[in-house]
């Protein structure tokens, strides 16, 4: 069983994100760009981002291919299933609603 | 998909592993490649192993992965300790291939609910009284006048069927020479109606076919025989066949899984009751009633009706007895209508066997737990052996739950592969044994599917037995404490006492099976060996028929004709052999008084010079004269007869008879009388279990009012041969029969050997098999003994070794190692005298002349387990007392 993280919850719905921007990821590519475009203030530890691949791969969101780099070397990228669109389409809002709220809650003080 | 490809994964095993790890180093490489620094990359990533894990847990299902995991290593172990597994393997196999045979035969014999719509609306209607000897008696044969006005009665509730036994009948096709042997049954045509059958070919019986006696001369096949006989030939429909002096016309083909209501006996051919000649007699009882309900509900209303229909019917026939003795009308007239569930059918076979089969079913039921415990132990041994490994698995983070898993996986291993083995026996044993129920020459045809029934009993079978022998073991060794284990010392006494209780079960198990095998074994013998008054040796019978009566003179030419046959001694004539079953009583009169005697005297009728054949030894008087006769009818005049050692006895008082007259009273008025010529010594009659009843033989000429002779249409001759081997004959006689007249055909051809075999053809099975398994039970318990002894002493070798050192003798030693051991034995086998002084009292109808009680009936059983107990515990004293103790104490 997987650990709790402190990013847990949320890096499902950034994977997500991240493979519906941009399709056909390996895990450190979605790794690069998460702490990227957080401009390094999201750090996805490397052992929580593979069981939530995987994890996601059994729930049948991304499913993986292994393919072969120039050079040489064999590499599984990740891409959103249908199923996967439809679960971002789902959680994104909620994710949200909570932030703002939990930003509304913090403002109020 | 995701559930398919996690149990898919399970199997996929070190590929999926190398695809994880490809992966995570890949990841790896790509943080190198972008410039980072690979030992902080490395350390970043965490335990490769524990990425790997967590994934793959995700990846598969966890508990079917330890599963598969466990399977494997108990598997690994089983071929470690080849010659332990393969012992707890086969004795297990043994047991449960013995206990899948004897429900599959329970089951097919007793339980199996007919192919019929609602058989659990079936009943049986019997009669429940006090027969001649004043025993209890149920009579399920029935009258037809009576039938009728029941069925009449029963007709908004339930329908009533008729069906007869089915027995072997001379059926011909073309012409007489070819006559075959089919197993006939008379029928209700309602029957097919009422029981749902639908018809393979042409059509069934109905209700139209029970209407007028004589009128319905219609044969229905079943399913079997036609396939059988005619190789499910359609054009069978509108043949003939010809029965006695009834021809029948083939109507139709009954639909397959039917194959008659007797559990034990396959029907050939359904023919109307109609046909049979006692459906206009108020005194034949033929025939078993069913009665089949419409609906649910409450039967005893209509037993109430049935009850007082029986009653008045009984009352009205008393009316026309003649000479009955009072106590036995009055008994007659207290009989009370039982209606008893009947899904399974009704047979013969089922009365004849049940208790048997029952009694079998509760002997390997004991040798499978025997078996149980003897693997329970040889597991307990091994888990000893592996308190260190389980306390290593413990301190590594196991939980009890997976121990216990472990365990019981190694278990249902020996279990599925005992099972396995199991299955293999009972698929031939079953039918071995069903082969063996009847003599040779009318076997028992008993349908023994192998379906859901039989395997879910297996399968339950040996899931409750790993259950049984694997969850104590599994349970005490996964409680073990690291700490004490891996210190090399543990309590082992509390495992000992464990292991010396189920040897103290598996001793008391193993003198009940013992015990009661005895008991069926001396029965057999006392029942072959005992004497029957008669010489069987060297004799062949010939049951003969002819197509229509013939006059007493074709008969004797025939028995001349077969005395000038090379290798023949003797020929004689005789209504039956004696002991095949046959029997023809009446109530004697003596002095011209009416019977008061309520014991019945057993007539036959038998031609000059049978007496001699049969090695009777003839008292006092005379045998019979060929001009010598027999009154056939109440108005002939008095005959001659000549009486054996019991009838003089029982009705004379013990005076010379020769002389005197006597009458037999029949069911019509008048009496036959007779005048004895001469006594003879007693020879059993009818059944080898009677005591020697009061017998009369008559001559074989018998003569009508008028005096003139009566024909016949069925005899028997008996023929003493030459040779050792009278059946080597057999083949001559038969042709030589209708070469002395063509009227005449042997319908059946048996040594007096066979005949009386036959009588104890289920004390032979029982007797075998007990004996079988009461082998297989001291094999397993001695083994089982061994195996515990030698553990006893591993266990203690260190306790010995230092006794020794300090000077112990090696009979103390001895003493010190068998001591427990022993007083279970003897515990166990106290135990066992117990149960088998409980267990006789539903087995009493199976023995003959045995007592629980007799000295060598208890004495056996004591001393085999003896002598096993010795032989298995000899290793383990030797090895006690030939350790070296510098060696053991050295070693510790």
């Amino acid at each position: 069983m997987t650990k709790p993280d402190s990013l847990q919850g949320s890096l499902d719905l950034l994977v997500l994100k991240i493979l519906s921007r941009k399709p056909r990821l390996h895990g450190y590519a979605i790794m690069s760009a998460i702490q990227e475009i957080s401009c390094g203030v999201l750090r996805v530890e490397e052992g929580s981002l593979y069981p939530a691949l995987h994890r996601m791969e059994e729930a049948n969101w991304v499913r993986a291919e292994w393919i072969t780099k120039e050079s040489g070397r064999r590499t599984r990228v990740y891409e959103l299933t249908a199923a996967g669109k439809k679960q971002l389409v789902a959680v994104e809002p909620r994710w949200r609603a909570v932030n703002s709220a939990v930003d509304r809650v913090l403002r109020e003080v | 998909m995701s559930w398919w490809s996690r149990l898919g994964n399970v199997f996929r095993g070190n590929g999926m592993n190398r695809e994880l790890d490809e992966e995570l180093e890949s990841h790896i490489e790509e943080a190198i490649e972008k410039g980072r620094d690979p030992a902080e990359a490395r350390r970043a990533f965490g335990s490769a192993l524990r990425n790997r894990e967590e994934s793959r847990d995700i990846k598969i299902f966890a508990w079917l992965d330890s599963l598969r995991a466990d399977a494997i290593l108990g598997w690994r172990r089983l071929r470690q300790q080849r010659i332990t597994s393969a012992a707890a393997i086969l004795s297990l196999a043994l047991a449960i291939g013995a206990c899948t045979s004897a429900f599959r035969l329970i089951d097919a014999m007793l339980l199996r609910p007919l192919p019929v719509s609602h058989p659990e609306r079936l009943y049986i209607a019997e009669r429940k009284g006090i027969d001649v000897t004043g025993h209890d008696r149920n009579s399920d044969a029935w009258e037809y006048p009576l039938f009728q006005q029941m069925r009449t009665a029963a007709e908004d509730q339930a329908e009533l069927i008729a069906v007869s036994n089915a027995v072997p009948t001379d059926i011909t096709y073309s012409s007489d020479q070819e006559m075959e042997k089919g197993y006939r049954q008379f029928v209700s045509g309602g029957m097919f109606g009422s029981f749902g059958l639908k018809p393979a070919l042409g059509r069934l019986l109905t209700e139209n076919d029970d209407l007028k006696p004589g009128a319905h001369p219609y044969a229905v096949l079943s399913y079997d025989y036609w396939k059988r006989r005619f190789g499910e030939d359609p054009k069978v429909l509108g043949r003939g066949l010809r029965i006695g002096n009834d021809l029948y016309t083939i109507v139709g083909v009954c639909g397959a899984p039917f194959t008659g209501t007797e559990p034990g006996t396959v029907t050939d051919i359904f023919v109307p009751t109609m046909m049979h000649p006692g459906v206009v007699q108020s005194d034949w009882e033929w025939f078993r009633t069913f009665v089949h309900f419409k609906r649910d509900g409450d039967i005893e209303p209509l037993r109430e009706q049935l009850h007082a229909i029986m009653h008045a019917f009984d009352s009205e026939r008393t009316r026309s007895f003649y000479g009955e003795p009072k106590e036995l009308v009055d008994n007659f007239l207290k009989q009370k209508l039982l209606l008893e569930p009947a899904a399974g059918g009704a047979s013969w076979m089922q009365d004849q066997y049940r208790r048997s089969l029952i009694a079998l079913g509760v002997l390997v039921a004991l040798v499978l737990l025997i078996a149980c415990a003897n693997v329970a132990n040889l597991m307990t041994a091994q888990a000893a052996s592996r308190a260190r490994e389980m306390a290593l698995r413990v301190s590594l983070g196991a939980g009890r739950r997976r121990l216990v898993q472990l365990m019981l996986i190694e278990s249902a291993w020996i279990a599925f592969l005992a099972s396995a083995f199991g299955g293999i026996f009972a698929w031939w044993s079953a039918p071995f044994i069903v082969s063996r129920i009847n003599p040779p020459n009318n076997p028992a045809r008993l349908v023994l599917p192998a379906d859901w029934r039989v395997l879910g009993f297996a399968f339950a079978l040996a899931a409750g037995v790993a259950l049984l022998f694997g969850l104590e073991p599994a349970l005490r060794a996964s409680a073990v404490k690291p700490v004490s284990a891996l210190k090399g010392g543990e309590d082992p006494h509390s495992r000992r006492r464990l292991m010396h209780g189920l040897i103290a079960a598996q001793v008391a198990f193993c003198f009940l099976v013992v015990f009661v095998s005895g008991l069926f074994v001396t029965t057999f013998e006392r029942l072959s060996n005992q004497p029957n008054g008669f010489s069987a040796e060297r004799l062949i019978t010939l049951d003969t028929i002819s197509q229509s009566k013939q006059p007493p003179a074709y008969w004797d030419q025939v028995a001349e004709h077969l005395r000038s046959v090379p290798g023949v001694e003797k020929v004689a004539l005789c209504g039956w052999p004696l002991l095949d079953g046959n029997g023809w009583n009446g109530f004697i009169s003596t002095n011209g008084e009416s019977p008061s005697n309520q014991t019945l005297a057993y007539f036959l009728s038998v031609s000059p010079g049978w007496i001699d054949i049969m090695k009777i030894p003839l008292i006092s008087g005379r045998d019979f004269l060929p001009t010598d006769v027999s009154p056939g009818v109440t108005s002939a005049p008095a005959g001659v007869a000549i009486v054996n050692e019991v009838f003089v006895q029982t009705y004379f008082k013990g005076e010379n008879p020769i002389g005197r007259l006597f009458g037999k009273a029949g069911g019509t008025p008048g009496e036959l009388r007779f005048k004895i010529i001469g006594v003879v010594g007693n020879a059993r009659y009818r059944d080898i279990r009677e005591p020697m009843t009061p017998t009369a033989y008559v001559p074989f000429h018998s003569i009508d009012a008028n005096g003139s002779m009566r024909p016949q249409r069925a005899e028997t001759f008996i023929v003493r041969t030459f040779t050792s081997n009278p059946l080597a004959l057999a083949s001559t006689l038969r042709q030589e029969v209708p070469r002395a007249r063509p009227e005449f055909r042997v319908s059946n051809i048996r040594s007096q050997e066979q005949i009386n075999q036959g009588n104890t053809v289920r004390e032979r099975l029982l007797a075998r098999l007990a004996l079988f398994f009461a082998t297989v039970a001291l094999l397993i318990a001695g083994v089982g003994l061994y195996g515990v002894l030698h553990y006893s002493v591993l266990q203690r070798r260190r306790e010995i070794g230092i006794r020794m050192a300090i000077g112990a003798q090696p009979a103390r030693i001895a003493r010190l190692v068998t001591l427990n051991i022993l007083t279970m034995v003897f515990v166990g086998a106290l135990g066992g005298i117990a149960l088998g002084f409980a267990s006789v009292r539903y087995i009493s109808t199976l023995l003959y002349h045995v007592k629980p009680t007799d000295a060598t009936i208890l004495a056996v059983p004591l001393v085999t387990i003896a002598i096993v107990t010795i032989l298995a515990s000899l290793p383990a004293i030797i090895r006690a007392v030939r350790m070296d103790p510098v060696k053991i104490l050295r070693s510790e």
